[in-house]
């Protein structure tokens, strides 16, 4: 296991270093700079302007004064939002996403999976294809109409719930971004266990049990269930990255103040440090689930070793 | 609404639950007729529930409870350090949070803030402003000349960067320039302290209209101490030290910003609002959708697509004013067949201005025949003749001038019109495409790009006719005049016409500078360098209990201390 | 089929598996995929509108560009589906005909769908199968090489993409397939893993085949049933990816159209001209359900461990 977890750091290194030089040279290839505006600066304006930012000095030179700024886990100052530093706006940001992404995907699991076991285990009959006709009915609707409807049925019209904000995270504020969030996840997950669970209970081992006379829920709960989440797992490992780092519409719809907002609009707004950092922080984290994936292989799948 | 409602006559109930049981209580230990007497008034003080509320100090109007004024402020700031802040959005915390020497009144007019009164001597060359005493920051300590050379040094010194540096240029401070370029000291700045609360300022040109331009959010003083003391993050709650009105108290990125009442301000008896809590919400709809749940008092903006339905159910509640800008095409005169006047002539008089208000973007913008609006402070407008034509009459002459150039039919004239994206330029340059096409029969393809690239194409001259709008930086004819001189950073279309440019020249140091703005006007009426469309206006959706929203102010200056909540 | 000419080459491999002489893998799968209904009938509903996507603008009477200057000025209420005044699917906010505009974004939706995913597919097969074969260290690298990829924004690399190459559709079809073959890559290298081990490979080696004759005379043929299965599945992604695209407003170009386009414009007009986010909607949502069938269906047929 340690053996294992020192591997991967020591792939996770430059793997991140790539990263970042990647981004670096997209962002910089993409036209307008963050101080393009419509109002053109004077020249002497614009040129103190990079001067501040260190905008003036060669790309090459800009990379290596970033990197030497983030051995030091300093993300710099944001472009696009003058007051603050991209350590400060993550700090606020991510947290939220995280907290509403941890409960969604909460639900993701427990109702993904459970829609999509029971589907399986009534296979082509009309439940199997109202739950799994409204699985694709979740995976197909975007979340960009989704969202603002469920504030035009639940805040607007029957007002039972705020249509935005954050106020420390208070229930009421976070159920629709949850939704929103969840919904499409929810979708997919029973849609891939469905698949896997009906595929793992033709297997000549789940026969055999059959034949051995074994009850059905221990059938199901020991032997079906395991290989079973094979694939839902590999699904869910990089999905619970998207998961808790937010999405732009929940955080543009509601307010909440998240991650995902930064995304598109770092990109937009060419924030350059917002963009790195964020790319950053999604980076290190995959790199960190796509490993708790694997070892959860090794519990699920007994062939699979590190 | 009711949702505002209904919470306000909980907390009422709770209220008078509260005092009834405390009196109920007292009623205890004492003499019963007290106590009987006590609970009589309770209930003839809930028969009169508004006894209880506080009224206005002048108008004696019912003010509402709780004083917390929610505005939607479009989007997230990208500072509020004074110097550093651009746009509405960050303007308009901005002038809640501080005061400069001036502020823009309900309509416009310049009136005194920090200054108390001032006078320009020296032919406008030197300007005095006496400041009160009474002005205090918020951290209780008095408000002196000190801090705005402070400021005005800050805004031009090359280390703090701000991108409105060249705002003082305008003005023509003494040295301005030269400090930008790094070329002098900020110390070197024409503006000193004579004494604690008199400023004096040095101008390089006999600006006219200085005083009006102090109301702008780069010429507010700046706290000496809390910017020394916390370096780039002297905005931030808890640092921030402000002059204003109110102080900051909260800052969410994304989600919202809260200020509270100053004690210290000035005029801290006559504010009425206690706290004013900011949402920057983009999506319009979304800002919109939180309106209409009853969580906000005014909107930043309304979405288009919504503006029918508003007008018809919400008539009172849609406050439409006109903003100090104007939305036009330009061309990009260096590319062929756009150097031919009669091209661009022609271009500019086939759009029907009329359809594009009234059922494109449908909120009360007044069609654009000129540069400059017309309702700009001390501007005294001539249209062209062909604003007095009927559509059909442009039409006529548009066509003859096209076929004057040698385009028609056979050889069709074909260009593509550039706009950044987004749902309200798209539906405009869609519409004046089409009118375009179906009356001159030329070709013309609408091409959007994403902000940034479209800004760097646009100033590469990589366009040929291309979306452009400009909100007044102050009132004053020349904010939009000087967009399109040779010199002009602005003038992406490369037009140039060194008679136009002497005259702005002029204007600069002109007693008077109408006489040259109307030939200035005169000059692009026969050149068409840009093709106006229509003038801007603020749209809101405004609650009706809300008092003190200037509708009239053309740069759309909204002091959260001018307003008040009236009880329902 | 789609590979017909590819049959002879396969039929051959496929002789050594199991089937009765003379016919053809191919021809087994086609004929369970027939038993499938709801992926028969998705199949059918995805011809028809192909073909109204290619046909469809010449029965009404309007153009797809063109603005109804006569309704514009009460959308609401003379920009409703009529069929007396040719505007079937009602009026856009800008005054042009739903039904043209539908047709249009029909058209730009389904090719960046088979684009997207046609791009993903070829890159991610090639990458798969070459990372796979190869293995050792090379595979590591490549594998590496996905994790940096899959850590990527992707949203900033469309905007950049679509910044330094314009506006052309194309492009964006590419610049999303090009960033979406991820998983296709992974799905394609555990098959060749598994398929390295095979008689045949080992005796293509043997007789020294080139390594690189192998991956595509060998490799690629024999995963194609599962290339076909998840390129069904990636179409849909594909629309679905594009229409949030087109939310951020970094789509298609006027006057050109896409679903998620006309999706994204009719979210904003739900509650005053609810048709101009139905008619699209139902399109998008239909096709997307088509293919999702589509996928099971190819998937039973081409993957038959499954029953």
């Amino acid at each position: 296991m340690l053996n294992f977890i020192i591997r991967r750091v020591a792939v996770a290194i430059p793997t991140v270093l790539i990263l970042i030089l990647i981004s670096f040279v997209l962002m910089h290839s993409a036209p307008g700079g963050p101080f393009t505006n419509e109002r053109n600066l004077p020249e002497a304006v614009m040129k103190n302007i990079e001067a501040k930012y260190d905008l003036d000095k060669p790309a090459w030179q800009q990379f290596f004064i970033y990197l030497g700024n983030v051995a030091q886990g300093d993300f710099g100052p944001s472009f696009r939002y003058r007051d603050y530093t991209v350590n400060e706006l993550i700090a606020t940001s991510f947290p939220r996403s995280a907290y509403i992404g941890l409960w969604s995907f909460f639900f993701v699991v427990v109702i993904g999976i459970s829609v999509g076991i029971w589907a399986a285990l009534r296979q082509n009959k009309w439940q199997d294809y109202t739950v799994m006709t409204a699985a694709m009915t979740g995976v197909v609707f975007p979340n960009f109409v989704l969202a603002p409807l469920l504030v035009l049925i639940f805040a607007v019209e029957l007002r039972w719930l705020p249509g935005g904000g954050w106020e420390g995270g208070q229930i009421e504020y976070i159920i629709m971004p949850i939704i929103a969030m969840a919904t499409s996840y929810i979708a997919q997950v029973a849609r891939i266990t469905r698949g896997s669970m009906i595929e793992t209970m033709h297997s000549p081992f789940i026969r055999t049990a059959r034949a051995k006379g074994l009850p059905w829920r221990k059938i199901i709960l020991k032997h079906a269930l395991k290989p079973a989440l094979i694939p839902v797992v590999s699904y869910l490992g990089p999905a619970f990255v998207g998961i808790i780092t937010g999405s732009v519409i929940v955080d543009q719809v509601f307010s909440t103040g998240g991650i995902g907002q930064h995304f598109v609009n770092g990109a937009i707004n060419r924030d350059y440090s917002l963009i790195l950092g964020v790319t950053i922080l999604v980076g290190v984290l995959t790199i960190i689930f796509n490993a708790i994936v694997d070892i959860l292989y090794t519990y699920l799948d007994p062939r699979v070793r590190y | 609404m009711n949702k505002l409602r209904n919470r306000r006559s909980w907390a009422f109930l709770g209220m008078l639950m509260a005092t009834t049981v405390m009196l109920n209580g007292c009623g205890g230990g004492d003499n019963n007729n007290t106590s009987t007497e006590a609970t009589a008034a309770a209930k003839t003080e809930a028969a009169k529930p508004t006894k209880n509320l506080p009224k206005h100090p002048v108008t004696g109007e019912t003010l509402a409870e709780k004083q917390v004024l929610v505005r939607g402020n479009g989007s997230e700031p990208g500072s509020i350090d004074p110097q550093l802040v651009e746009g509405s959005v960050g303007g308009h915390i901005v002038r809640d949070l501080f005061e400069g020497l001036t502020n823009s009144g309900p309509s416009g007019e310049t009136l005194p803030a920090v200054a108390t009164s001032w006078e320009a001597k020296e032919g406008n060359l030197v300007w005095i402003f006496n400041l009160r005493n009474d002005a205090k920051w918020s951290d209780g300590t008095p408000v002196t000349a000190d801090d705005f050379v402070f400021a005005w040094q800050r805004a031009v010194d090359p280390v703090v960067a701000s991108n409105y540096a060249y705002y003082m240029e305008i003005a023509g401070i003494v040295n301005a320039t030269e400090i930008m370029n790094g070329k002098k000291p900020p110390t070197e700045l024409g503006v000193k302290a004579l004494d604690d609360h008199t400023l004096e300022v040095r101008l390089s040109a006999p600006i006219p209209y200085l005083a009006i331009m102090t109301s702008h959010y780069t010429m507010f003083p700046t706290p000496r101490k809390a910017i020394e003391a916390h370096g780039n993050s002297w905005t931030k709650p808890g640092n921030i030290v402000s002059n204003g009105a109110y102080q900051l108290v909260e800052w969410n990125v994304g989600e919202k910003m809260v200020s509270k009442r100053n004690p210290h301000y000035w005029d801290n008896a006559n504010t009425i609002i206690d706290e004013v809590v900011y949402l920057p919400i983009e999506d319009q709809s979304a800002e919109l959708q939180r309106y209409e749940t009853g969580e906000m008092h005014f909107t930043n903006t309304v979405p288009v697509s919504q503006m029918d339905r508003l007008k018809r159910e919400k008539p009172d509640e849609l406050k439409i004013s006109p903003l100090l800008g104007t939305y036009m095409y330009q061309f990009y005169i260096p590319k062929e067949p756009f150097g031919d006047v009669r091209i661009r002539k022609a271009l500019t008089l086939a759009v029907d201005r009329e359809i594009i208000v009234n059922f494109i973007t449908k909120a009360g913008q007044i069609p654009a025949f000129a540069l400059t609006p017309p309702y700009t402070a001390g501007f005294e407008s001539t249209e062209p003749d062909w604003a007095s034509w009927t559509q059909a009459q442009r039409d006529a002459e548009a066509l003859k001038l096209l076929e004057e150039a040698g385009y028609g039919k056979e050889n069709p004239l074909k260009f593509e019109v550039l706009y950044n994206t987004s749902e309200g330029h798209k539906t405009i340059a869609v519409a004046m495409s089409q009118m375009w096409k179906e009356k001159l029969g030329v070709e013309v393809s609408p091409v959007n790009m994403e902000w940034k690239t479209f800004l760097t194409e646009k100033k590469a001259g990589n366009f040929e006719v291309g979306r452009y709008g400009w909100i007044g930086d102050y009132n004053e004819a020349s904010t939009f005049l000087s967009l399109i001189t040779t010199t002009s950073g602005n003038n992406d279309g490369k037009w140039s016409n060194s008679e136009y440019d002497a005259l702005l020249e002029q204007a600069r140091f002109s007693e008077n500078p109408n006489e040259q703005y109307v030939a200035a006007e005169a000059i692009i009426a026969k050149e068409f360098p840009i093709i106006p469309i229509y003038y801007y206006t603020n749209v809101a959706l405004v609650r009706e209990n809300l008092v003190g929203y200037a509708v009239d102010n053309p740069q759309n200056n909204l002091y959260s201390k001018d307003m008040y909540i009236k009880a329902e | 089929m789609l590979f017909s000419s590819k049959d002879k080459k396969v039929a051959a491999l496929a002789e050594s598996l199991e089937g009765v002489q003379g016919r053809s893998l191919w021809q087994d799968a086609w004929r369970r995929f027939l038993t499938h209904k709801a992926a028969v009938a998705s199949l059918f509903v995805l011809g028809c509108l192909m073909l109204f996507s290619a046909f469809g603008q010449h029965l009404s009477p309007w153009d797809f560009e063109q603005i109804d200057w006569s309704a514009l000025a009460n959308i609401e209420e003379k920009g409703r589906p009529s069929i007396e005044n040719g505007h079937y699917f009602g009026l856009d906010p800008v005054g042009r005909d739903l039904y043209q505009r539908t047709i249009q974004g029909s058209r730009i939706s389904l090719m960046v769908g088979f684009m997207g995913a046609f791009v993903a597919v070829f890159i991610g097969t090639i990458y798969g199968a070459i990372a796979g074969y190869i293995g050792g260290r090379v595979d590591s690298i490549m594998m590496r090489t996905l994790e940096v990829l899959s850590a990527f924004p992707f949203m900033f690399l469309v905007i950049v993409l679509m910044a330094v190459f314009g506006r052309n559709v194309l492009l964006i079809f590419v610049a999303i397939g090009a960033v979406s073959w991820l998983s296709m890559a992974r799905i394609v290298r555990g098959q060749t893993l598994s398929l390295k081990r095979k008689e045949y490979i080992e005796a293509a080696v043997a007789i020294g085949v080139k390594p690189f004759t192998i991956v595509i005379r060998h490799i690629v043929p024999n995963v194609l049933g599962v290339v076909i299965v998840y390129a069904t599945l990636l179409v849909p992604e594909m629309i679905l990816f594009e229409s949030f695209i087109s939310f951020l407003g970094l789509g298609v170009s006027e006057p050109h159209t896409s679903w998620g386009a006309l999706i994204s414009e009719g979210a904003g007009n739900m509650r005053t001209a609810p048709w101009t986010l139905i008619y699209p909607m139902a399109f998008l949502v239909v096709t997307l359900f088509c293919f999702n069938f589509l996928g099971d269906g190819l998937r039973d047929a081409l993957d038959p461990k499954d029953r």
